[in-house]
């Protein structure tokens, strides 16, 4: 592999829960490379979504390092990992995720506009609209959308940036069989078509099929 | 965006909104009121003395600007005054309350009738007995009296309206000064005494011969007398410290409304904020977003507020035109428009700062 994209090492997280210590992650090294389409999986509580928060920028590491396009991420200040979040990080959730008072349209204007960038998306974006089919759907507010089409919403809204990564925790977990298929034919479009480097959580065997690669994971630590 | 993800919001929860902007806007509404009445009702203060069409006010020792108590100046002292050179007349008027907001004057209606050109009758005529009553329309309005009617609730007395007469010269209510003073145990006394002077040009003349005669007296040319009926003189500026209380607790209200109000909106978009933050959104950016939100509410509220001063301008014209006049003031519509987004940008800076400092995860895992 040449230079990964994500390099992880040695990576800890310890959350303080009252007066106890949890161990999330124990220890994760990982290297994913650019343009990888790369699934996460293990059961609840192995660290598979710290993980993720920490890649994200959500939340600090406790230990290790994790480096980001040659950026070391793991000692970043809150500002940092906000400016992370704004510019190299998109985030596809479970639940959506959608700003219920903004239509579609406006969804993915908002990250633009966080992000200082003008409304209007560069004409890349617009084939990504296209693969996404839901130009259709943009005067629409989140409720009157199908899951997945808000799904499909929240892609376009975290590539519109064009992040380095596309964290997805949980995309189809609330969408049913067709919806889940066609939410991953996309994402597996946008890796191959727009070379988009995906990190995939997910319960389900037949979505980590999608990927190049699966990992598991285990008590806080990748076990194959 | 911030606007359009603002206006969003508001839109969301239109009677939280709604409910929130008309909370701010009545102590903007309260405030309007209490610096249009006092305004109001100086200046009809002012007008009705400029009505007695004198030149000079004679008024007793000691007296405040706004009210006089009793009748402490001898009768005869207005014949005196009357003979004195460059004086044309001088009219002797005695006042006595009948409601807190209402004054009866009594009144030589001859003398008053040269002073002044005399009133403009509406309906009826000029006194015919010394029970006789004239009232002003407002008085006849609040009242439904018309010519010709019997009253018996001003101290408690049989009056026979004898006139109503256009508004704006000296009280709602006027009768003959003999039949007052009986009344009010105040025989051969007066309150205080109108002057007019031979020609505009005698006034400083005239000004200074009564000042030299009785300088124990408070005596004001009309113009002076009128330019002193001013928030900030009346009771020694007790009226402008209780202004500014009703200010200060306005900012609270304010303050405190949107305290509550974006707390909650705070709480209820708890997941949104935490998907603001997932996209990169600074302290700042959540911080502006509620702070605008309130702005708007403030804003919204200040010109209800305004509204509801116009309505109740309305409401008291409709319902008491003799008791209260409120003027409208839009110089102090900045003021409160200021005073209200003190108060709710107050109130927001809580709710936002711990909206800026959510924790993202736990924001996005908020149910």
């Amino acid at each position: 592999m040449s230079d990964p994209l994500i390099e992880i090492r040695g990576l800890r997280k310890v959350y303080r829960v009252g007066k106890v210590d949890v161990a999330a992650l124990r220890g994760v090294d990982l290297d994913v490379a650019a343009g990888e389409f790369l699934a996460i999986v293990g059961p609840s509580g192995s660290g598979k979504s710290t993980l993720f928060h920490i890649i994200g920028g959500l939340t600090p590491a406790t230990e290790g390092s994790v480096r980001i396009g040659g950026q070391d991420i793991s000692s970043l200040s809150d500002a940092g990992r906000t400016q992370l979040r704004r510019d190299k990080v998109g985030f596809v959730f479970q639940k959506f995720n959608l700003l219920p008072n903004l239509t579609a349209a406006d969804n993915i204007a908002i990250a633009r506009y966080i992000a200082g960038r003008d409304r209007n998306a560069d004409p890349g974006f617009a084939e990504a609209l296209k693969l996404l089919g839901i130009s259709e759907r943009l005067d629409h507010k989140p409720a009157a959308l199908s899951g997945g089409e808000q799904q499909r919403v929240a892609l376009a809204r975290a590539i519109v940036n064009h992040p380095a990564i596309l964290l997805a925790d949980e995309p189809t977990g609330n969408l049913d069989s067709e919806n889940t298929v066609a939410v991953l034919d996309v994402m597996r479009d946008l890796n191959r078509r727009l070379g988009q480097t995906i990190l995939m959580i997910t319960h389900n065997p037949e979505a980590a099929a999608f990927a190049h690669r699966t990992v598991r994971m285990r008590d806080g630590r990748i076990v194959g | 965006m911030t606007v359009k993800l603002v206006i969003e919001n508001l839109k969301h929860k239109p009677m939280r909104s709604l409910l929130s902007m008309f909370l701010i806007a009545v102590p903007v509404t309260l405030i309007l009121c209490l610096v249009g009445l006092s305004r109001g009702m100086l200046a009809d203060s002012a007008r009705r003395a400029r009505g007695s069409g004198a030149d000079i006010i004679v008024r007793p020792p000691g007296s405040s600007l706004l009210t006089l108590s009793g009748a402490p100046i001898p009768e005869k002292m207005v014949d005196f005054l009357g003979r004195q050179p460059h004086v044309a007349q001088a009219l002797g008027m005695i006042t006595h309350p009948v409601t807190s907001a209402t004054f009866v004057m009594g009144i030589d209606l001859n003398t008053f009738n040269g002073m002044s050109g005399g009133f403009k009758y509406l309906e009826g005529g000029p006194f015919q007995d010394p029970n006789d009553l004239i009232v002003d329309e407002y008085y006849a309005r609040q009242n439904k009296l018309h010519a010709g009617r019997y009253v018996t609730d001003i101290l408690n007395h049989r009056w026979r309206v004898a006139g109503v007469v256009e508004g704006g010269k000296l009280s709602h209510l006027i009768v003959p000064i003999r039949t007052l003073q009986d009344l009010a145990g105040y025989t051969g006394k007066i309150s205080l005494i109108y002057v007019k002077a031979d020609k505009a040009g005698d006034i400083p003349v005239v000004m200074a011969e009564l000042k030299a005669l009785l300088p124990e007296y408070n005596i004001y040319t009309m113009e002076e007398f009128t330019s002193l009926l001013t928030v900030e003189n009346v009771q020694g500026g007790a009226l402008s410290t209780f202004i500014n209380v009703m200010v200060g607790i306005g900012v609270v209200i304010g303050f405190a409304v949107v305290l509550l109000s974006m707390y909650m909106a705070v709480l209820q978009r708890t997941r949104e904020i935490g998907i603001l933050k997932a996209l990169g959104a600074s302290r700042w950016f959540i911080l502006k977003v509620i702070l605008a939100e309130a702005v708007i509410m403030g804003l919204g509220g200040t010109i209800v507020g305004i509204g509801l001063s116009f309505a109740a301008r309305a409401l008291i014209l409709a319902l008491y035109p003799a008791s209260l006049t409120q003027a409208i003031t839009p110089d102090w519509w900045p003021i409160a428009g200021a005073i209200s987004l003190v108060g709710v940008l107050l109130g927001a800076l809580y709710p936002g700062l711990s909206a800026a400092a959510q924790d993202p995860i736990e924001a996005l895992a908020y149910e």
